[in-house]
């Protein structure tokens, strides 16, 4: 048994029931789209044909269109990677962790911040792909087969490899924890629908009756699913981070990389998600179900996470100078004051100022506020990826080996193309998609909701005097 | 008579399929509108002894699986030995592959590198549990793309908890259970039949 205080704010507001949650939610996906979807389908798929060009450049041509040099190798491809990847983090986390620490406000936005996910992580994936330069020759080196299907083996020692593996994983469980969420809800949208709808929603629902059992069953998945995925969405992080740590780049092997890099993943993805779900609710008009309370306690993620990244920072600096290894001491200072020093300093200020201001009540309960730093915390999190891979890789040992990096159009291009893709996706998903877990929301609802709560503790003030007794969520 | 398992999983399941088929079946339908005033019908109405079919939810409601005596699901222990499967399928892929068939000195490691198999190893363990155990879910509770569910009544998937009895499988009059029904805190009483 749980017992949910009536002085805490209520999780859903407008004195909802529980087919209040069924029409409002439904209606985004039965109502024909509206002109702000249409507009913001136009724009992604405009940006996607522009980036598709550079992708396609790529190519044909050669990876020689982007701005790498001989010094410089990894640039913009890899910084774009970890940064979606990073922004991946947050849909898993929410759904998970805060499953596991019984965090009932995860209702309203586990569903699209999971498709946020997938969306992201699939953006990731490109990057490396199109690295190899010639994917369709060398897609399947990263399979465990034998090299040119001869006798050698993938290199299991390879952190690059290990890349494989826990992205793949990610992905393909992040993509069935969602689907298995979806299900009730497709069939609450199946059993509302008539025609060809009823056919599609009746496909996608696999049967669903919400029987006792089934139910069960259900609750069983989620939480071990749960289980399985948090130390997943930890394992993904640290061994991205490890493509940098394992190496002997000054700057790079370090051993913080690890959790600096997951509490960095969480920070932008909760950064990401706070932008997408701004905009949704403000569209699809889901005040009551996304409050001010849920965009509060995404923003003191955010301070605890961006906080975490702050004492990263520091700690490297520390470290540089405490090991008395000289070139790690050159590595850093060169950051700060080398021809990079701008990059640094957007970083900084972005990451480690920025999320600060979330400490007045003010800012972050402000939805325009929130909605700037949620951006300035975004791009402060590609210039971190930059910073660490572009900055320790151009000053190289000997000096006549010394470059800078330039993005070409290309580079940009191709960037623009992922946006492209997850706007797209995204715009999809809020239109065909319930995009608030139906099922989910009901079964917190007598508890947490502000008609529930008050006419429970009014009728019930002689049994419980401060609180409502409800059921173990 | 004890049935071996896998037998009497077959068993089970050959009599849901002649239960399911015969056709004519009428069912009494107890509908909530509350899942607390459920709980407390389940009881009262399997105390007054009438078998109910299932009780079919918009949401899950906690403890409802024991009101009407179900065994807690065995998904857990499925999960666990999918997982330990794909633990030892990664390390066997991995010592296989870099131990047996091809051993080569990289970065000067051993030719068992354990702590470089850990990540993989890990998201293999992950990978087939998670899938394992969703397959397993998605078999045991028959879903699938095909399916042409029963609906009993189509407000159960929107705000109506659905309390289905089935009339041939009770020795009590469908008056009598309608009688009981009425006194579990039910909002409507309907009757439903598939022909």
């Amino acid at each position: 048994m749980q017992v949910t205080s009536s002085v805490r704010d209520p999780l859903v507001t407008g004195g909802k029931t529980i087919h209040d949650v069924t029409e409002d939610i439904c209606r985004q996906v039965e109502a024909k789209p509206n002109k702000t979807w249409g507009l913001g389908m136009v724009v992604s798929i405009a940006v996607l044909i522009v980036g598709g060009g550079a992708v396609w450049m790529t190519l044909w041509e050669g990876i020689g269109m982007w701005g790498l040099n001989k010094t410089v190798g990894w640039a913009w491809d890899i910084t774009n990677f970890v940064w979606w990847v990073g922004i991946g983090h947050a849909g898993t986390l929410i759904s998970a962790i805060l499953l596991l620490f019984r965090q009932k406000w995860r209702t309203s936005i586990n569903r699209a911040a999971e498709a946020m996910t997938i969306f992201a992580v699939i953006c990731a994936a490109m990057f490396p792909i199109l690295h190899m330069g010639r994917p369709w020759l060398g897609a399947y080196w990263a399979l465990p087969l034998p090299n040119t299907f001869g006798s050698l083996w993938v290199n299991f020692n390879s952190p690059l490899l290990w890349d494989v593996f826990a992205i793949s994983t990610y992905f393909s469980v992040s993509l069935v924890f969602w689907y298995i969420g979806l299900v009730p809800d497709f069939a609450t949208i199946r059993d509302r629908a008539s025609g060809i709808s009823k056919t599609i929603y009746g496909g996608l629902s696999l049967g669903w009756r919400g029987g006792a059992r089934d139910w069960m069953r259900y609750e069983s998945v989620s939480l071990i699913l749960a289980g399985l995925a948090t130390p997943l969405v930890l394992s993904v992080h640290t061994i991205v981070s490890f493509d940098f740590a394992t190496s002997v780049i000054p700057g790079w092997h370090t051993t913080i990389f690890p959790p600096y890099f997951v509490s960095g993943a969480i920070f932008s993805g909760f950064a990401m998600v706070l932008t997408l779900m701004l905009v949704t609710r403000k569209v699809y008009k889901l005040e009551d179900y996304i409050t001010i309370g849920h965009i509060e306690l995404m923003n003191i993620i955010i301070i605890v996470t961006g906080s975490i990244v702050g004492i990263a920072y520091l700690t490297e600096l520390f470290m540089a100078w405490y090991s008395g290894v000289e070139y790690e001491q050159y590595a850093f200072l060169n950051r700060a004051t080398g021809p990079y020093w701008w990059a640094y300093f957007i970083m900084m200020s972005c990451n480690v100022i920025s999320p600060q201001l979330f400490w007045f009540k003010k800012i972050r309960t402000n939805l325009t506020a929130t909605f700037i730093l949620s951006i300035v915390v975004n791009i402060g999190m590609w210039f971190e990826r930059f910073v660490i891979i572009v900055t320790s890789l151009h000053r190289d040992y000997l000096p006549s080996s010394w470059a800078m990096f330039y993005p070409t159009i290309y580079d940009v291009g191709v960037y623009l193309f992922t946006f492209g893709f997850f706007f797209t996706a995204f715009l999809l998903f809020a239109k065909f998609f319930p995009v608030i877990n139906m099922a989910e929301v009901k079964a917190v609802l007598k508890s947490s909701s502000e008609r529930s709560n008050g006419s429970a503790t009014a009728a019930d003030a002689s049994l419980h005097s401060s609180s409502t007794e409800t059921e173990n969520n | 008579m004890q049935l071996p398992p896998m037998r009497l999983y077959i068993h089970h399941q050959l009599k849901l399929k002649i239960i399911n088929m015969e056709s004519g079946k009428k069912y009494i339908l107890g509908i909530y509108d509350d899942e607390d005033v459920l709980k407390d019908g389940v009881k009262k109405v399997r105390d007054a002894g009438v078998q109910i079919d299932e009780v079919y939810s918009p949401f899950p409601v906690h403890g409802l699986e024991d009101v009407l005596g179900y065994k807690r699901t065995r998904l857990p222990i499925a999960a666990f030995l999918f997982g330990l499967t794909g633990t030892s399928l990664a390390l066997i892929m991995q010592i296989g592959m870099m131990t047996y068939d091809w051993p080569m000195i990289i970065g000067g490691k051993d030719f068992l590198p354990m702590p470089a198999f850990i990540p993989v190893t890990f998201e293999m363990t992950v990978l087939i549990a998670a899938f394992g155990m969703v397959f397993t879910f998605l078999v045991i509770s028959d879903l699938k793309p095909w399916a042409s569910p029963k609906i009993y009544d189509l407000r159960s998937t929107d705000d109506r908890h659905i309390m289905a009895i089935d009339i041939a499988r009770n020795k009590l009059s469908p008056e009598k259970i309608k009688s009981i029904l009425a006194d579990a805190g039910t909002t409507e009483v309907n009757e439903k039949s598939f022909d």
